[in-house]
């Protein structure tokens, strides 16, 4: 699939779903610019990219995770571990707060890795295992209190200036990390084992392919970029959060899953999530849009439900993608 | 599951200690949790304590029995906690409506019987996903544990719907024999699902399935339809800890009623001895599993150790027990 993404004839023959959602993501962003006036402002645009950068460094770590056939539901629990990690360490900065919280979010992501490779326990309920020991632990170090960063450190700076007048910083290192975690899928052995695993995992280790390197690295790569979500979340908020990240992990399964990335593994792609998350984000940002007008009055408890029937939606389209394409299914 | 010490003649080899372990560790962790409350914890043998935590294991306990049966055919639900949610929120709406006012003896039955319903409409949804669309179980129940939660909270405008009407708490107040009427509830339906799992068609299939999918398929087992019966099954449990819940606390709380109870019921299921891959349904095993999660949760509570350090015991309770569990798979 590496020159796939290339050829734009050939993407789209290969991942319908993925020339889909950019082909909705384009329609809802020229929908949008129709009919609201505020809907293209630089504001509009800086909020929604800030707040959901957070979501696309988790999806992307998540779309690793999936590739090889596992799940990581601890990601939200982590960001808001190390965004209270983050907090602690505004004070130096955020070249100190930055890799402090990274490393931390590697930190749960080797754990899971230890639960899941050496102990053999299947990812979803290691890595719930961990959900909970992260949101106890972000609970014990904070004392189930939002941690306030220091504002005179360049900290916040991150989640509320942007770089050169143009984008927020947020979304400029989460572009970065975007875009080196797409070369290292398509051009990297390492993404090759990646895709390898999802595959067939077995056969990967027939092969020869260091398989347990590659699982290690999903795992730690997606606490890592929780760990980036939980900087964005204290510095965009002003405070470390101990009680956020409730459902962040669905959002980010639901981002991949729309990105065209199979849930079963082997077949997936980094963009195609970005975008995923995107439309994701796009859908609330319209319905905020549509709340504001009063043409629909919809709580925040609807929030949920839409999100959950966008994921049905969505699992339904990929059953029968899945079902047309022989061998590709499950068996059994 | 650790506690316990290996009879000095054996060789200390893995494989024996985690057999052993398998086979008696879920007991073994029992009794020493009872012995290490009986001599630390103030107040520990008294009537109502052990009044408190019948009536708080006995929800735990009919939802990780139905996760059993769901984990037996090699699958898992999510969604648990959500449809607890959901039916929770529909009972206080319907007894407290129009009609059911009018006709209080109604409304309760109706308060009973149509929250069941809806949580039956729910493992319908879960058990055809699985079955007929071939969707991963975790993901096809994720759906449900987003949505489910957020519909229940729709129906009550994230509100706290406070209620008086002993008829309905009796679901969850109630006595018999001095005991809590949930308590035998939950020692009903264990026998029950005892009796399904090991002298019906249903239950073989049910472990036929967990076994090896394939095989029962092309033995012309009704695999599919054996699949969403265990969702409905479980679902249906699910609504009924959901209204007990409700009925203890004389009030619904969306938001909270059913908050990561996935997470108990499957550890008290594989504490109680059920394998992750399936085949294996031990009913009691999971009553016995509930006891010792609602016990470690009581003991840390009951010595003044916070919520969210006993976030951490559960989970390393989790990993040590799938782990032990983890052996079949070689």
């Amino acid at each position: 699939m590496n020159a796939d993404a290339l050829d734009l004839r050939r993407y789209v023959a290969h991942s319908p779903q993925s020339a889909a959602v950019w082909l909705a993501l384009a329609a809802l962003v020229g929908f949008g610019l129709l009919r609201y006036e505020n809907f293209g402002s630089a504001y509009n645009l800086t909020s929604f990219l800030n707040y959901n950068s957070m979501f696309i460094v988790i999806s992307v770590g998540m779309c690793f995770v999936i590739l090889t056939g596992g799940i990581d539901l601890s990601v939200g629990s982590v960001a808001a571990f190390t965004s209270v990690v983050a907090a602690y360490l505004s004070p130096y900065g955020i070249q100190v707060a930055l890799p402090g919280a990274v490393l931390t979010g590697v930190g749960f992501g080797a754990l899971n890795a230890f639960s899941i490779i050496v102990l053999r326990i299947p990812p979803f309920i290691a890595t719930l295992a961990a959900m909970l020991a992260a949101k106890g632990g972000a609970l014990v170090i904070s004392g189930a209190q939002t941690i306030s960063v220091d504002w005179t450190s360049n900290f916040t700076r991150m989640g509320m200036e942007s770089a050169w007048n143009l984008l927020p910083w947020s979304i400029v290192i989460v572009a970065a990390v975007v875009l080196v975690l797409w070369i290292v899928i398509e051009r990297t052995s390492l993404g090759r084992t990646v895709l390898a695993i999802g595959g067939s995992e077995d056969a990967s280790v027939l092969m020869g392919l260091k398989v347990a390197r590659a699982k290690a690295f999903v795992y730690m790569l997606s606490g890592g970029c929780a760990g980036i979500a939980g900087v964005i979340l204290a510095s965009g908020f002003g405070a470390g959060q101990p009680l956020e990240g409730i459902g962040w992990e669905l959002s980010a399964i639901a981002s991949v899953v729309v990105g065209g990335t199979l849930l079963t593994g082997g077949l997936g792609s980094v963009p195609a999530t970005v975008a995923g998350a995107l439309l994701l984000g796009l859908v609330f940002n319209i319905l905020n849009f549509e709340n504001g007008r009063g043409t629909i009055s919809i709580s925040a408890y609807w929030q949920m439900v839409i999100r959950g029937g966008f994921l049905f939606a969505v699992i339904l389209f990929q059953a029968r993608v899945t079902a047309r394409r022989p061998g590709a299914g499950r068996p059994g | 599951m650790m506690v316990q010490d290996l009879p000095a003649a054996r060789p200390p080899r893995r494989a024996q200690w985690r057999k052993l372990a398998r086979g008696n560790g879920g007991v073994a962790a029992l009794i020493a949790l009872l012995v290490f409350n009986a001599l630390v914890t103030p107040n520990f043998l008294q009537l109502q304590t052990l009044f408190v935590n019948i009536s708080q294991v006995a929800t735990i306990a009919i939802v990780a029995m139905g996760m059993t049966l769901v984990i037996a055919t090699g699958g898992i639900d999510l969604s648990v906690g959500a449809v607890m949610a959901l039916a929770g929120a529909l009972a206080p709406l319907i007894f407290q409506s129009a009609l059911g006012t009018a006709y209080p003896g109604l409304g309760v039955a109706a308060a009973i019987v149509l929250p069941l319903l809806a949580a039956v409409a729910c493992g319908l949804f879960n058990g055809v996903m699985v079955a007929v669309l071939r969707v991963q179980p975790i993901i096809a129940t994720l759906i449900l544990f987003i949505s489910g939660r957020g519909i229940a909270q729709v129906l009550t405008n994230g509100n706290l719907q406070t209620f008086k009407n002993p008829a309905f708490s009796y679901l969850g107040t109630g006595k018999i024999l001095g005991l809590p009427f949930q308590g035998w509830l939950a020692l009903a339906i264990a026998v029950a699902l005892f009796w399904v799992v090991t002298r019906t068609l249903f239950g073989r299939y049910v472990l036929a399935i967990g076994g090896n999918e394939r095989a029962a398929h092309l033995a012309g087992g009704p695999v599919r339809r054996v699949k969403i019966g265990v969702y409905v099954i479980c679902a249906a449990l699910a609504g009924l800890a959901g209204l007990i819940v409700v009925a203890i606390n004389s009030a619904s709380d969306a938001a909270r009623n059913g908050n990561l109870m996935e997470l108990d019921a499957i550890a008290a299921a594989v504490v109680g001895g059920a394998l992750l891959q399936g085949g294996r349904a031990p009913v009691f095993g999971a009553i016995l599993g509930a006891l010792i999660i609602q016990l470690v949760k009581y003991t840390l509570l009951a010595n003044g150790v916070e919520d969210e350090v006993a976030l951490i015991a559960k989970a390393a309770i989790i990993l040590a027990a799938v782990y032990v569990q983890q052996t079949r798979k070689e």
